[in-house]
């Protein structure tokens, strides 16, 4: 099964199951080297898609909580190859998709072919882009499609249509709705009022499976947004869970339980 | 006085490419705020009165042009140079930063933004930034690293004194590359009502285009001057110093494309030496990569993450440099050399005891190039070699004071 049918598949799951799939996300190498492969373990558990950050020196579309899980990963030395090891432990076990978050310099010094080899190897499903737009991604879309390594850019409160459509023709897992104009992190739930509107917005530019993410934080602003798109990422809640040694398996089964859709009057 | 020319140069191409750098590598968000920048700048670059403000502001608020200055003492330490300063440092602020920040600003006004953010490494740019924020009227929030609020007190307190909010940024190296950072993720969060006030040749399209436009009125006004006082001649080597690039940039943009143009050498920030790995000298030491949105030479390890640089001067003190420089390196258009801290402390002792001009830190690293271009060039005719100097050394007596007691063994690093 390549890496966009197992994402695509994900979405199909949910969607049969009357829920928005749960993307839940998570530092590589954080809260611990030694940690992190059993948090991961307790999200796959509960989650439709498990996105891995790929700690990166300069993360600027993430905000405090992300940056310093990314911060602290990397001095208790984060490798791509440290990472990709957890991942292929992680498959070995799981058959829930991976996807791999990344900027795109730690793709570009690799060299993108050899960058999608090793996730491939690793059983990585998929990478999120939040640094690259889709056009300046044409090489990179060859080589994933090629392989079908499944990739997701982002749309933005900010995108025109065409823009949309742009991030949406490339994205051949799922389509990423950044909620908000900002960075990665959690704010209250008034600040997703503009959510719906542009979900809309969406709908008619995009048919790939859409996912929401930035600022969704707790069951309820999952609940409400399950309701609208394919499904919710949820980030920094469960970075942040992690470093307070919660049991993440409780955090995201809470999450879960909220992404069941209401039936429809 | 004629205005000046914002008119457009071969490259960047229309996807804001110089050969294979530059580009757009920033979150989506960002994207249609950089169409709306580039098309207002593309509307205003050519209109008349766009370009009358502009010229006036720079010649009634800023004092150009800026002086050509024969440092005829000088040159005498460097027999076959005849070396032309091109004082940046008169200008109001005390630095070449004013010119875009004036052109930032205007653009800004023009767009209808209300608030305006900068990053800052030296303070320079902080401190410009907040100087036109406070001529327009505008709101100004300025990021700068707390090592570097350390070293540039005094720039600190003048951008308050000037309205200004300076927040220290903690993160990663706590200098300018963090900053900058920090004032792209304020961006990304206050997009639709705040313009950012790039303040070098980096960051995304069309930002390496519209800072270099900007500040390419110093080597406009160089040609302009050279051509009264020697005549036909023009210069045989331009030279500046390179952080991110945009003073070198202002004096070599009007000569960089002509089929005969002067010697153009960039100097980096050699640090305390390529070979320590202790320096910020891109070009040099680093490999192409992308940071701040651009495709640049970088200094990186080998899994992609950006490498702390390391300079005496903040304002060199930066991973990257400018795509349009790395355009010009890997083209062979213009030369990239290092000179480490100490070439730097001592071109400075030796423009102050000579000349009586104290330079920044920053500037100083192309006056400690001249020894090597003296040995390079200096046994044939005479060269007319023209100095940016880019800005003037107030804010570094207080580091160099520190600097010269930590070594004497006065205090403790």
């Amino acid at each position: 099964m390549s890496g966009v049918d197992r994402v695509r598949a994900a979405f199909t799951a949910a969607a049969r199951q009357g829920r928005a799939a749960l993307l839940g996300y998570l530092t590589g190498g954080y809260p611990s080297p030694e940690q992190f492969g059993s948090c991961a373990e307790q999200l796959l558990r509960q989650v439709d898609l498990l996105e891995v950050g790929l700690p990166y020196s300069d993360p600027l579309g993430d905000g405090p909580v992300i940056q310093a899980s990314s911060q602290q990963a990397l001095e208790r030395g984060a490798t791509l190859e440290l990472l990709l090891g957890e991942v292929a432990a992680l498959r070995a076990q799981f058959s829930v998709p991976i996807a791999l978050m990344t900027y795109y310099n730690p793709i570009w010094s690799r060299g993108e072919e050899q960058f999608v080899q090793l996730c491939l190897a690793a059983g990585v499903d998929g990478l999120v882009l939040p640094d690259l737009p889709a056009d300046e991604a044409s090489s990179l879309i060859q080589v994933a499609g090629a392989r079908g390594l499944a990739l997701t850019f982002l749309a933005a409160p900010t995108s025109t249509s065409a823009r949309i459509e742009l991030a949406a023709r490339a994205s051949s897992g799922f389509l990423y709705l950044v909620s908000v104009t900002g960075v990665t992190g959690m704010r209250s739930r008034e600040a997703l009022s503009e959510v719906p509107g542009m979900i809309e917005r969406v709908r008619r530019c995009s048919s790939v499976p859409l996912a929401v993410g930035f600022g969704i934080s707790d069951p309820e602003a999952a609940a409400q947004l399950s309701q609208l798109a394919d499904g919710i990422v949820v980030g920094s809640a469960i970075v942040e869970a992690a470093r307070r040694g919660e049991d993440l398996g409780n955090f995201a089964a809470a999450l879960r339980a909220a992404t069941t859709r209401y039936p429809s009057v | 006085m004629q205005p000046y020319s914002l008119a457009a140069q071969p490259w960047p191409s229309a996807a804001g490419r110089f050969g294979r750098f530059g580009g757009r590598y920033v979150p989506e968000t960002l994207i249609p705020a950089l169409d709306e920048l580039a098309s207002a700048y593309l509307g205003l670059r050519a209109d008349p009165a766009f370009l009358a403000d502009f010229t006036q502001l720079l010649r009634e608020y800023v004092g150009r042009p800026s002086l050509l200055y024969r440092a005829q003492r000088l040159s005498a330490r460097y027999p076959g140079l005849d070396i032309y300063l091109k004082r940046e440092d008169l200008n109001h602020t005390g630095a070449h930063k004013i010119n875009n920040a004036v052109g930032q600003a205007l653009l800004a006004k023009r767009m209808g933004k209300r608030r305006i953010v900068a990053e800052t490494g030296a303070g320079q740019h902080g401190v410009a930034a907040a100087t036109v924020a406070a001529l327009f009227g505008l709101d100004c929030v300025v990021y700068m690293g707390s090592e570097d609020i350390r070293r540039q007190a005094l720039n600190v307190r003048r951008m308050e004194l000037l309205g200004a909010e300076v927040r220290e940024v903690h993160s990663g190296t706590a200098t300018l590359k963090d900053a900058t950072n920090e004032a792209i993720r304020d961006w990304v969060t206050r997009v639709r009502d705040t313009f950012y006030i790039i303040g070098s040749v980096v960051g995304p399209h069309p930002y390496p285009m519209l800072v270099r436009d900007f500040q390419s009125v110093i080597g406009q006004e160089v040609r302009w001057q050279l051509r009264e006082q020697r005549g036909d001649r023009q210069p045989d080597v331009l030279l500046a110093c390179v952080g991110g690039g945009s003073n070198a940039i202002g004096l070599f943009a009007p000569y960089a494309y002509l089929p005969e143009r002067p010697r153009m050498i960039g100097v980096e920030a050699g640090g305390e030496g390529i070979q320590s790995g202790h320096h910020a000298a891109s070009i040099s030491g680093g490999k192409v990569g992308v940071l701040h949105g651009a495709m640049m030479y970088l200094l990186y390890d080998s899994e992609g993450q950006i490498l702390p640089a390391h300079s005496i001067s903040a304002g060199l003190d930066y991973p990257g440099v400018g795509p349009e420089h790395s355009f010009f390196a890997e083209q062979g258009l213009a030369e990239y050399v290092a000179v480490e801290d100490r070439g730097a402390i001592a071109g400075m002792e030796l423009l102050a005891r000579s000349e009586g001009i104290l330079p920044a830190l920053e500037t100083a690293h192309a006056l400690g190039y001249l020894p090597e271009l003296q040995r390079r060039i200096g046994g044939g005719p005479e060269q007319i070699v023209v100095l940016n100097l880019s800005g003037r050394g107030d804010k570094d007596v207080a580091e160099l004071t520190r600097l010269r007691q930590m070594a004497a063994g006065e205090v403790r690093a």
